[in-house]
């Protein structure tokens, strides 16, 4: 199969448009196992790697996918796993390990509902375990969220960029809405370039052997090795931060959410808007690190922040935190795969307005 | 007056060159030392210091790295297999083996070495079983013998409660896609000799295109036993080897040759 | 301008393959685009759906919580998704297989005996062609030139025979389904 490399738009699936992502991006070797709703990805690099004399291989599990990519990183090969959310919790062992040796790669979460087995529904009950987790220890994992299938084929050159330059697994957070939906991608892809690494393995070759480990049992090397990853983590919350706003100039009530949530949230603020209610978006694009800084700076002026997630509430904890209760914060989520609507989002923002007039009011009262 | 004899001393023991040189962390008796020996010399010897990736797995012998003095990655548990397939599919020309224990590679990594022996996985399984988890303070491993008592098998295992041993090397030897898999054992000279040519075997047969190659050793662990070193190495060649029997279970690639031991050429 | 349609009807009956068509005709314009499938375990039989925005300018959600137009070629997807139809929006109505009335009234209903034109033009799969024809007669979405390049490059050059009934089932879907005034909402003003 060939891709123009005209910029007409072409119409692609989520799934298949971040599978040829990350192949023009230069990506070396692809492990995964089959689940929906990200099977498409699999199939895509089943047909298109091996064409390219790259590697693929079907795993016998989503253990045995991530540990491959784990021994590709390790010779400093550009690695592609992907997944969904059961099988993410699978692969929570290795990407501890892979941040604890300091090994890049990219991972794919298509998330569909939970918990245990749940549904191939989307969903983004998997914000907590993306940002806050996954697998044991102190370590952080930068997670990039997109909103269009365009900006997941942007978002993952960029992920094999990052990865490569902080030498760490990088996660896109997508959901089935962006895996399975079709919308047109300018083919027009992003190779980021490669820096010789200077750590991968390729036999000690004239040089001292290299050795890959997350293991370091004298504590006090293990307290050195968690104060470098963390200097890591500081500089990549310092210089990697990402979001997107929209119509925030004159918004009181700003809808905060990430994915197709803030999708479904630009249909709401449309709505909001032809009802006379100031509305705006602030989309976080990276959820780890988080857009704390940003928002907390808009959060003074706006009357309520309204948040709108595919789960029971999982990112409303980052954006309270952000805001320190300076600004009331509402929350909207379904859950199981239901996908909140629209007109929901606007009853939520209405009554955020209501709400937050009638404290003002009660304020008064009081003083 | 006196003559002196000629002077016919030669040097029969060295440490070979891809060994370190640095003290041993394993119990007086493990086996693990002499194995390593083994892998060092026949790692030297084959010249394959420059190109070899090995993965080392979770257990005592996790720091295998610290005494070979090769590349290395470190794998977690069990997974050393799809580690291995993962430096094997990006780096063709790499020699690749994988050291693993029993618990490592016949309890929580079953998954993994049985389907990178039928994905025929072009590496060199390093397979050591001494029946016992050594580094967790000796539990009963999936190895551990019928009656042997543990730290988890206090009363000896038990079949009912735990279950027989498991003879995965066998149960690997099936598959189309092991090239070669051998049993030997480090209990007395003989036996180290025959187990490294079992290893420059399975060695050669990687590096002429085979499918996998596995050498499972069985070994001596007198700490979790509650023996003696020379007792541990007795009970192996006495005891263990009826559990499991020495010898080569399949070689697949018998028109391939074998490379010659430096003592041979 | 933003037009959303949902076809529902069986798996099988070639729905995700319209919505392609008319999302391939709105990239072919230069459109805003995006379609969304029912995905399920159910390969075949079961019923599907997909939905399809066009529009002027980014889209929010592709899933959505009302339609400009429904296409139903089942009962069941005629059951399911009426409710979603705005005011005035478009109800193309299978009448080979749907013999129930829909309890709407406030929307333009057109019956296309989708099955049996399909059927004419030589194959039932194409049913869902057809539908899009009566969709397009009704709804200025995409031009019915834009529908027929997308036909033609999807099905693909390499099977002329099935692009021409392709072609065919498209044209009888369009001519089955003629602008009736009063009625026809051109959708630049459909939507506000």
């Amino acid at each position: 199969m060939t891709v123009e490399t005209t910029a007409r738009p072409v119409l692609m699936k989520g799934n298949e448009a971040m599978a040829e992502a990350a192949i023009q991006a230069g990506c070396d070797a692809y492990f995964g196992y089959p689940i929906t709703p990200q099977a498409e990805l699999l199939e895509w690099m089943a047909r298109r790697m091996p064409e390219l004399g790259r590697a693929f291989v079907q795993a016998e599990s989503e253990l045995g996918a991530i540990n491959m990519a784990l021994g590709a990183a390790a010779t400093g090969a550009r690695v592609l796993v992907s997944s969904s959310s059961p099988g993410i919790s699978l692969m929570a062992e290795a990407m501890s390990y892979m941040a604890g040796s300091e090994l890049p790669m990219v991972l794919i979460n298509v998330m569909r509902g939970g918990p245990g087995l749940g549904s191939i529904a989307p969903s983004q009950s998997d914000y907590f375990q993306a940002t806050k987790g996954h697998g044991h220890g102190d370590y952080r994992v930068p997670v990039l969220a997109p909103s269009s299938i365009a900006e997941a084929v942007d978002l993952v050159a960029e992920a094999f960029a990052m990865a490569e330059r902080y030498r760490t697994p990088v996660m896109i957070l997508a959901d089935g809405v962006m895996g399975q939906a079709m919308e047109p991608v300018v083919p027009i892809y992003r190779m980021p370039p490669r820096e010789p690494a200077g750590w991968e393995l390729t036999g000690a070759d004239g040089r001292p052997p290299r050795i890959l480990r997350s293991l370091h049992l004298q504590p006090e090397d293990l307290e050195a090795h968690n104060q470098k990853l963390q200097a890591k983590y500081a500089v990549i919350s310092e210089r990697e931060v990402r979001w997107a706003g929209e119509r925030l100039e004159d918004a009181e009530i700003v809808v905060v959410a990430y994915g197709t949530a803030a999708r479904v949230a630009r249909t709401a603020i449309e709505r909001a808007r032809e009802a006379g209610l100031r509305a705006g978006i602030f989309r976080p694009i990276t959820l780890w690190p988080f857009p704390s800084r940003d928002l907390a700076a808009l959060a003074p002026r706006l009357r309520a922040i309204v948040v709108v997630e595919l789960s029971a509430g999982q990112m409303v904890e980052d954006v309270r935190l952000a805001v320190e209760g300076r600004t009331p914060v509402f929350f909207h989520g379904r859950t199981g795969g239901m996908v909140p609507t629209p007109a929901e989002v606007v009853a939520v923002m209405e009554r955020a307005r209501d709400a937050t007039s009638a404290a003002a009011s009660d304020t008064a009262v009081l003083r | 007056m006196t003559t002196l004899a000629p002077d016919t001393r030669r040097l029969i023991y060295e440490r070979p060159e891809l060994l370190t040189d640095r003290s041993s962390h394993y119990c007086p008796g493990c086996g693990h030392g002499i194995i390593h020996r083994l892998v060092a010399e026949l790692l030297t010897e084959m010249h394959l210091g420059p190109t070899t990736i090995g993965v080392a797995s979770v257990g005592c012998s996790v720091f295998a790295y610290d005494y070979l003095d090769i590349d290395f990655v470190e794998s977690p548990h069990g997974r050393a297999p799809a580690v291995a397939t993962g430096v094997r599919r990006v780096r063709p020309d790499a020699f690749v083996f994988t050291y693993q224990g029993d618990g490592d590679l016949a309890a929580i990594g079953t998954a993994e070495i049985v389907h990178a022996a039928a994905r025929g996985e072009r590496i060199s399984v390093i397979f050591v079983n001494n029946g016992i988890y050594g580094m967790t303070g000796g539990q009963m491993a999936p190895t551990t013998l019928l009656g042997q008592r543990t730290t988890s098998s206090p009363a000896g295992r038990e079949a009912n409660l735990a279950g027989y041993p498991i003879p995965i090397t066998e149960m690997l030897a099936l598959l189309p896609g092991v090239s070669y898999a051998a049993r030997g054992s480090i209990a007395d000279p003989s036996a180290i000799g025959r187990t490294k040519k079992m290893l420059r075997r399975a060695f050669d047969i990687q590096l002429a295109g085979g499918g996998m190659s596995i050498v499972e050793i069985l070994s001596t662990c007198p700490v979790g036993w509650g023996m003696t070193a020379p007792e541990a190495m007795e009970h192996v060649s006495k005891e263990v080897v009826l559990t499991y029997p020495l010898g080569v279970m399949v070689d697949r690639m018998k028109d391939s040759p074998t490379s010659k031991d430096k003592d041979e050429a | 301008m933003q037009h959303a349609t949902i076809f529902g009807g069986f798996g099988g009956q070639g729905l995700l393959f319209a919505g392609h068509v008319l999302a391939h005709a709105a990239v072919i314009e230069g459109r805003e685009v995006s379609w969304m499938p029912s995905y399920g375990p159910e390969m075949r039989g079961g019923t599907a759906s997909c939905t399809v925005i066009v529009a002027d300018r980014p889209i929010g959600s592709p899933i959505v919580d009302t339609a400009d137009s429904v296409v139903a070629l089942n009962p069941p997807s005629l059951a399911k998704f009426e409710a979603l139809l705005a005011t005035d929006g478009l109800l193309i109505l299978n009448a080979s297989l749907i013999e129930a009335e829909p309890r709407r009234s406030d929307i333009e209903l057109v019956a296309v005996p989708c099955t049996a034109l399909a059927r004419e033009a030589g194959d039932d799969r194409l049913v869902s062609v057809v539908a899009l024809g009566a969709l397009i007669a009704r709804r200025a979405i995409v031009s019915p030139d834009s529908v027929r390049q997308a036909l033609a490059e999807i099905v693909g050059p390499a099977r002329p025979a099935l692009v021409a009934a392709d072609l065919a089932a498209f044209s009888l879907g369009l001519e089955a389904a003629p602008v009736a005034s009063p009625k026809v909402v051109p959708v630049a003003d459909a939507r506000t």
